[in-house]
């Protein structure tokens, strides 16, 4: 127990992807499952950001000549959270542009809704 | 959902991809040819199967929901187990700060020649990662043009005519508060993301912070002024020309160096002294690229998903 409170930063990082995780299973409304996905995805970053920090030094920036690896924090895991970033942009843009086309062909965003009418179709 | 798509029957693919190309389009697959749409053997079965289906749909609803529940609460605790395990938080001697980032730092600033270690790292030892990304973001945007853009395919002529209502509105509706401010503000956000991307190699930033910021600017300036002022200088072909070019300026740049860097051939690009605005090698150009590419992203996707054009 202690060692997750020293670890909180991760721990918070673990619970918030499991909410995100249950929001995208459990939500039907489909723009509320991708702000599910965002929430994983602010996660992992948490995450990835609480694993590169050490305590007591600086960010990766040389301004006065040290080039000593004790001087400064974990600089790969920023680059790691650029990448997820962008990714997670890409990935909401596209998928919030198949909801609106769906939307304005069923006329809701309800995910059971949908597909019985898709199946519906499908019969006729 | 379409039973028939695992067939290996050329008719039957090809009637696939009919409807594919249809949905694509934003027709509705079902106004293809009769013989397109599945077969109608076992009706009767398929329609006493959906019965079926319909009556447990309640149940199946439940079933799903707590099992949905149970999967991710042992996620949970699974992953807090694991965090139990980690070492502990800011401690240099996380197994993650090895040989790699010894490397970065110690050599970064005299191989790079970026005083920012973080640059260094994504856009020279990982450049071909950022450019991954940039295509990414490219490609993302080009799947939006494809399904939001106005053209004859997507859009009807009762939603064209809603449009040019709304548009019409928006004329009369001047916002005299928010044009007055964004006049004021709208050059300073410019300057501040021009700012950010030519210091990306010195100063926290970057690339896609600052291209985000230029974003955000060119967003403004529409909501304040109308998209039509906005598509006096910004327009689809621009856009397009910008991305593109910016792109294979980076594929170019990049694979010049990584191919006299892998061969141990004479680079003619200087790296300039550390600290300096124009050193570092081609990060500087590599940034302005990627911010041109970011900055462009950024306004299209609110421009397609709000106007449906550039």
């Amino acid at each position: 127990m202690t060692q997750l409170i020293i670890n909180h930063y991760e721990a918070a990082a673990v619970i918030l992807f499991g909410i995100g995780f249950m929001n995208l299973l459990l939500q039907n409304n489909l723009i509320k499952k991708f702000i599910g996905l965002n929430i994983m995805d602010t996660a992992v970053y948490l995450f990835l950001a609480a694993k590169g920090y050490i305590t007591g030094r600086i960010a990766p920036i040389v301004v006065d000549g040290i080039l000593d690896v004790e001087h400064y924090i974990n600089p790969v895991p920023s680059g790691l959270v650029l990448t997820g970033i962008v990714v997670s942009v890409s990935v909401t843009a596209f998928s919030l542009a198949l909801v609106q086309r769906l939307y304005k062909s069923y006329g809701t965003l309800d995910m059971d809704k949908i597909m019985s009418m898709a199946r519906k179709e499908e019969e006729e | 959902m379409n039973n028939t798509s695992q067939n290996t029957n050329p008719k039957e693919n090809n009637c696939t991809w009919k409807r594919f190309v249809a949905w694509v389009n934003g027709e509705e697959a079902l106004t293809l040819p009769k013989h397109c749409i599945s077969e109608k053997v076992e009706k009767s079965e398929k329609s006493k199967v959906r019965k079926n289906w319909e009556e447990t749909a309640e149940l199946r609803q439940k079933i799903y929901r707590i099992l949905s529940i149970v999967i991710c609460l042992s996620i949970i605790v699974m992953l807090l187990i694991t965090v139990k395990e980690l070492p502990p938080f800011g401690s240099s001697t996380n197994p993650a700060s090895n040989e790699v980032v010894e490397r970065y730092i110690e050599s970064g600033l005299e191989e790079t020649g970026a005083v920012n270690i973080v640059a260094g790292m994504i856009l020279d030892y990982r450049a071909f990662d950022t450019f991954g990304e940039s295509a990414v973001l490219f490609l993302a945007v080009m799947c939006v043009v494809i399904l939001m853009r106005r053209d004859s395919n997507n859009i009807s002529a009762e939603e064209d005519q809603e449009i040019a209502e709304d548009e019409e509105f928006e004329k009369e509706d001047s916002n005299i508060i928010l044009k007055q401010i964004a006049a004021f503000i709208v050059p300073l956000i410019f300057l501040f993301g021009i700012y950010v991307i030519l210091n990306g190699h010195l100063s926290p930033g970057g690339g896609f912070s600052g291209g985000a910021i230029v974003g955000a600017g060119l967003i403004l300036y529409s909501i304040a002024f109308g998209h039509e002022k906005v598509r006096t200088f910004f327009t689809f072909r621009t856009f397009t020309k910008i991305s593109v070019s910016c792109l294979l300026t980076y594929c170019a740049a990049k694979g010049y160096s990584f191919f006299t860097g892998a061969n141990h051939l004479h680079s003619i690009i200087p790296k300039g002294t550390p600290g300096n605005i124009l050193s570092s090698g081609l990060i500087l150009p590599l940034n302005i690229c990627v911010g041109m590419i970011v900055a462009c992203t950024m306004y299209g996707f609110y421009a397609l998903f709000t106007k449906g054009d550039i």
